[in-house]
Parts: structure tokens; sequence; C-alpha cells
């Protein structure tokens, strides 16, 4: 790229997060601090049944015998876990049955983000479980679920409510010793969303939950379980956007799934928390783990990840298949701009007979950010037939950026077929001036060749949510070019 | 007068490329400018088009009275100039529709017109499709990947059919084009001339001026416009070659 290029991209640079506001809400908030007794008010709090309080218990203990991870390819300054308070919910804990119950200055941060719940409730076939910060405030279509027998809820709610359910999967794909972020999210865990879909029922709509970082120094550590039982199909929607501020934010959510037998979970994520200024300053910490369990014969569970936000995103959704004929898939559009680091991709575990994993991964890296795809994809023994496709591309915009790709490849059995693919490029100055010439601004051609780019990616998401993404990715970029 | 160009020099990485041209073009008037390679003839589309690293250090460009060279390139594409390029790039992932699109309301934004709704929008590049006998099947395909070179030359009179130019420069569109598809595309050209607008063609061969009649033609040679004359100059350089106006320099005329 000339460096006029570079110059105009990094005059873009200098724009502002769009999305940086803070809701004034009170919150009802435990001090900062972090022991037992801080996690026993935290379970009582959320009226949590004794089996509770101890699994949190159990993993704080543990956790506290662990160390932060230093591998990731990112640098950060070190956490201060003391400093973080561990509950925070509004203060008007209302049970709502219209919007109109809901705080107005909530609604008002949503028509902000063009995502008021009106406009949701609209939305052909989108049910939406709004969580605020770390408790639901609203709920709809719910009982149009319920006549299903689908049952989705907060996850305090499904802890009161369906309490055999939630002992039986919680933890049971990643146990509260997986890792530091995992295991510190099983003891102070605040909430998230629940799913359950019975035997051989297909859910009829995308399931949708607005995640909000809101109370200053409120680390967030969502759950969510998701169970597609025999025969079930289920689409889940996350998607999230934060206030501008300060201070780091922590954010170490934990998103477990089970596909049992013949059963399909299409989890969709469209990330875009405040990533910080352009020095990186004040950037959300998102240090997720996301895993599926692919149970049952003839399963199918399928990651699709939008990422342009958080200061620092480290984050694998990885599928586990043990059912034989099972199916994985990770599609990944991951967006660095000014200072955000990003190391993500994904783990195909493949146990079972001719299962099947797919891996599209696209980076795109621009300011002086930096992408990683770490990707891991291990055959067992009996994994007869197994089979592998990885792609990962990485596109540049500007020279101050890094992408890096570490595939990692771990074959136990002779019958697999593994195959990989990566290429790297850069958004050529000529085809800038093409678009230029046909009367597109800078920008718009970036915004253009990135979404072209990430096509791929963007078609396995539900329409409504892929227009989102396009529109995110053009707001992140806009930073540094699109 | 559409476009006036006065005493034009430009570098490019120090080196000086072009060196004192001088051309006046009217609306309605079709111009050709022949030379040998590497005599400046892209490098001159480049700068009316405003690629950046080409530097100019003196002279000016008036187009319909205003500095040409003080606008951006889109801004001069929304004023109206199109440059059907040599060598179209590929821009894999974006369709030549939704390329379209966007340059199309871009070009009616800066207009102060509305935007096309999609239903419109179809309906004009059917139009134009029609015009340069483009299949359809290009329009979904990815500006200019794996196009063979004589698909990239029609595409790009096809684009310039849909963004309807004022002032378009044709870089060697003939060059790589067979013999059918030379007289689909130069009719092409000819249905979308106007008394309003006007074409620069910059070929090598008399051929496309059987079908594109230039009302004047122009050889550049090393950096300047030695000759300019009708018609008639061009069907002259097919037979003599480019010699004689190289010695014959001396006697240039503009
Ligand atoms: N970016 C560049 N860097 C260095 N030299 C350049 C660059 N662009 C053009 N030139 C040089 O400028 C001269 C004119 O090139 P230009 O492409 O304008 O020629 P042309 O008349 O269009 O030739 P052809 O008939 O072969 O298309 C050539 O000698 C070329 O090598
Ligand atoms: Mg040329």
């Amino acid at each position: 790229m000339s460096t006029t290029e570079t110059q105009k991209i990094e005059e873009l640079a200098n724009k502002e997060y769009k999305f940086g506001f803070v809701t004034d809400i009170e919150a009802d908030t435990i001090p900062k601090g972090l022991n037992e007794n801080v996690i026993r008010q935290l379970s009582a709090k959320k009226q949590e049944p004794e089996w509770m309080t101890e699994w949190r218990l159990k993993a704080y203990r543990h956790w506290l015998t662990m160390e932060e991870p230093k591998w990731p390819n990112v640098k950060y300054p070190p956490v201060d876990y003391q400093d973080i308070s561990y509950y925070s919910a509004p203060k008007r804990k209302p049970a709502l049955k219209s919007l109109d119950e809901v705080d107005p200055e909530l609604l008002d941060t949503y028509k902000k983000l063009g995502i008021s719940l009106d406009e949701q409730k609209m939305l052909a076939g989108v049910a939406v479980d709004a969580v605020f910060d770390s408790v639901s405030v609203a709920t709809t279509f719910k009982s149009k679920l319920n006549e299903m027998g689908i049952i989705f809820c907060s996850f305090s709610e499904a802890v009161r409510e369906h309490p055999e359910l939630v002992k039986k999967y919680l933890g049971s794909v990643v146990p509260y010793t997986d890792n530091y972020y995992a295991t510190l999210n099983s003891a102070v865990f605040s909430d998230g969303s629940f799913v359950y879909i019975p035997k051989g029922v297909r859910c009829p709509m995308e399931l949708s939950t607005y995640f909000r970082i809101n109370a200053a120094n409120t680390g967030q550590f969502e759950r969510t379980l998701i169970i597609a039982d025999d025969n079930a199909y289920v689409s889940y929607l996350e998607g999230c956007t934060a206030p501008m501020r300060d201070e780091n934010q922590l954010h170490a959510a934990v998103v477990e799934l089970v596909a049992l037998e013949n059963s399909q979970i299409k989890y969709s994520t469209v990330q875009n928390w405040y990533p910080g200024d352009k020095d990186g300053k004040g950037g959300i910490y998102n240090f997720v783990t996301k895993r599926g369990a692919c149970r049952g014969t003839n399963s199918k569970i399928s990651w699709t990840q939008v990422e342009t936000g958080s200061a620092i995103t480290w984050k694998y959704p990885s599928c586990i298949l043990q059912g034989d004929n099972s199916i994985g898939e990770f599609y990944s559009v991951a967006v660095t701009n000014n200072m955000q680091q990003a190391d993500t991709g994904t783990k195909m575990i493949h146990l079972g007979k001719n299962t099947r994993s797919t891996i599209v991964s696209k980076g795109i890296s621009a300011g002086r950010s930096n992408n990683s795809y770490r990707g891991l994809v291990k055959i067992g023994k009996k994994a007869e037939g197994a089979r592998n496709f990885s792609q990962c591309d990485s596109l540049l915009l500007g020279d101050k950026c890094g992408a890096h790709t570490f595939p990692y490849l771990e074959i136990n059995n002779p019958t697999a077929q593994v195959e990989h693919e990566a290429t790297t490029s850069k958004i050529g100055e000529d085809q800038i001036f093409y678009l230029n010439q046909r009367g597109i601004s800078t920008e718009d051609a970036v915004s253009l060749i990135v979404n072209g780019y990430c096509k791929e990616v963007f078609k396995e998401l539900p329409m409504e949510f892929a227009v989102e993404a396009q529109k995110l990715l053009s707001i992140s970029l806009e930073g540094s070019v699109g | 007068m559409l476009l006036e160009i006065k005493n034009l020099h430009a570098n490019v990485e120090g080196t000086e490329i072009l060196k004192g041209i001088n051309l006046k073009v009217n609306a309605g008037e079709v111009h050709a400018i022949m030379g040998p390679n590497g005599s400046g003839k892209s490098t001159l589309a480049s700068v009316l088009a405003g690629k950046e690293e080409y530097e100019v250090t003196q002279g000016e460009v008036l187009y319909n009275g205003k500095n040409l060279l003080e606008l951006s390139t889109e801004d001069r594409a929304r004023e109206g100039v199109f440059l059907a390029f040599q060598y179209p790039v590929e821009i894999p992932g974006v369709s030549n529709t939704n390329l379209l699109k966007t340059a199309v309301n871009e070009i009616r934004k800066y207009r102060g017109e509305e935007e096309l709704d999609s239903m419109d929008f179809l309906s004009l590049l059917k139009e134009k499709s029609k015009l340069v006998e483009l299949d359809s099947k290009f329009l979904s395909r990815a500006v200019n990947e794996g196009f063979s070179g004589g698909e990239k030359k029609r595409n790009e009179i096809f684009q310039m059919a849909v963004l309807n130019p004022t002032l378009a420069i044709l870089d060697e569109t003939d060059s790589g084009l067979d013999i059918d598809a030379l007289r689909i595309v130069a009719n092409g050209v000819n249905k979308l001339k106007t008394k309003e607008n006007a074409t620069i063609v910059v070929t090598h061969y008399q051929r496309l001026l059987d079908y594109i009649i230039p009302d004047y033609v122009h050889v550049l040679y090393k950096g300047k416009i030695v000759k300019s004359g009708g018609k008639e100059l061009a069907i002259e350089l097919e037979e003599k070659g480019y010699d004689w106006v190289k010695s014959d320099k001396a006697e240039a005329v503009v």
C-alpha cells in the first residue's frame, strides 16, 4: 500500500466508536473483591439451591490452584481479580409482562443501537431474551415456546425451575476444572441463557439474546447452556455491543452446547464490544470458552461468529465429535483494528467414526492490530474415516498490522483425511483505485472488498443477523478503512 | 469546452513521463490517441482519472470549467469521468452488480438525485447488458475474477454504459477483443454517444476506428502530442508506422 493510502487509513482510524454511551440505571452491586463469602452472597442473592452454591465453591477452590494462561499471542496488563465486582443487577427487578414495563432508559439504549425491542418483536420469528447486565429484564415469545415444550429462559431461572436438567448438563461439556477463565466463570457466573429443545422438536424461531455490559467495573460472567434432545433443532443468536468506558472490563463467558442423536444446534454470534480507543485504552477483555458436544450419532453443531469488538479476544469455539457421523462446523470472521488483539480459532476433536468438520476462518487486520488464528484438529484412534477441511484466510489493511496462523494437527487414525488451505492477501491499491474511479469512496471500497471476502461466513448467518454483521464490520473498520 | 489540457507535465517515481500535453475536447467529439508502446497514453489516462502515484508537476486540466486536478478520484468519476482500464483488476468477492449498485447510487447522491431502488436498478442493468450483449451470468460474478481478457474489456464498456459518463476514456479497449466482440463493443460505444458527451479512445489499431469514427486523431510520442489530424491520420499511421512522425516531430502541431 502506498504511503498516501496508508495515511488515509490512519486518518480514518481517528473516528470514534459509534456505540459509545453509558446507560444510567441504578445497579445493585456486591462490593469489589473475590472470596468464598462473596460467592455465597452472590448465590444467595440469586436464591440458588445448595448444590449450586457448592458447585461454585468447588470451582472457586480449584481456581485458586490455577495460573492465568500466558500462551495466547496477546499482551495485556495483569487483571486484578480483587478489583472486580462480581454481581450487578438492575435495582428495579421487574417481572415484566410487556415492553411498557421496561426501564425507558434501557429501551433508549437499545434504540441508539438500532435494536429496540419494539423492532425485535416485529422481526418475524425472533424471540428476544434481553439480558441487561446480569439479569434478564424482558422475555418475549415465551408462551409460544412453552407450548412446544421448549425452555428458553435465564440461567438463574433454569437453576430454580429446571434443576434436574441443569444438574445433568452443567459442566458436562466444559468442566469446572477446564481452564482458568472457565473455572472463574463456574465460581462466579452471573446469569445467561438456558435452552432446552425436547425430543423431535424443531424450534420454529431464531432464539436471540442481546447482552450488554453496563455497570462500571463489573466483570461479566455469562453462562449459557443449550441442549438439543434427540431429533431436535435450534438456531441461537448471540449479539452484543457495549458502551464506551475508561477501564478495561473482563468478560469470561462459558457456553456449553449438547447435541443428542440426530439433533442440530446452530450458534451464531456477532460480537461488537468496545475495542478501546485508538491506543487500546478502555477496551473489553473477552476470554470466552465455547464448546459443543455432538454426543449423539448424526448430530451437528455449527458455530458462526463475527468478531469485531473487544480490546483482546481469546476464544476458540470448539466441537467434540463423539457421535458417529456427527458434524462440526466453524465459520468465523475476526476483525482487529487499531490496537486490538485477537487470538481465536477452533478445536475440532474427532472421536466417533465418519465424523466430519469444516473450518472457515477469515481474519482481517487493520491499524496496528494483531490477529491470530489458532486451530486444532484432532483425530482420535477410533475415528475411522474422519474428515476435516480447514481454510484460513488473512486480509491485511495497511502495513502495521499482523496476521498469524497456528494450525495444529494431531492425527491418530490413518484413515483420516485432513485438508488445510491458507492465504494471506492485502487490499491492493489498484483495486481501491478501480473502485474510486467508479465513484466509490475509499471507505466504501474497502467495505465492499471486505464484505466480499467474508461472504462465505456471512451466508451462514441468519438473514437479519447477516445484515447487522455487515453493518458492524463497516463500523469497526471505519476506524481504519471502510 | 468539455476538457482542456494545458501543458500537462507528470512524473512517476521521479521520472517525467508526460512532458507538456495540450489537448482540447468538445462535447460531442471523439478523439483517438495513438502512439508507440511506452509513450505515455495510459499515464495520461491515469492522471486524468486521478491516480495518486502520478505527480503533476506543471500545467492544468479544466473539465467543464472546473479544475479537474483538484478533485478526488471518486469525485471526478461522480462528475462524469470514466476510465475503461487497459488492465481491469480483479476484485474477488465483489459482484459486478454490487459494485455497480454502489457506484450508481454514490454518483446519484453526489448529484443530489435519489438512490435507485433495486427494481429500477435491475432493469437498468438488464437494458445496458443488452447494449454490449453481455451474458447476465457476468452480473453476479465477482468483478473481472476469472474473466477472459476479452470479457474484461467488454465488462468495462458495460460498466460505462451503466454509469453513463460525460467523458469516457477507453484505454486499448480493443486489444484482446475478437472480431465479433470488437464490433459489438464499438456499436455499444456509438449508441452511447450523444451531443453532450465525449470519448477519448486510446488504440494501436486503425481497425477500431473503422467502427468508432474519430473526429480527431493524435499521436503521443515520448510524453508529447507530436501530431494531430483527422481520421485519415490513423490510416496513414497504419500504413507507415510511427517512424515518420518521430522524425517529423519538430513540426508538431496541436
Ligand atoms: N508506476 C510506474 N513506475 C515506473 N514507470 C512507469 C510507471 N507507470 C508508467 N511508467 C513508465 O511510463 C512510460 C509510459 O507508460 P504508459 O503505460 O503510459 O505507456 P502507454 O503509452 O500506455 O504504452 P502501451 O501502448 O504499451 O500501453 C513507460 O515507459 C512506463 O514504463
Ligand atoms: Mg497503455
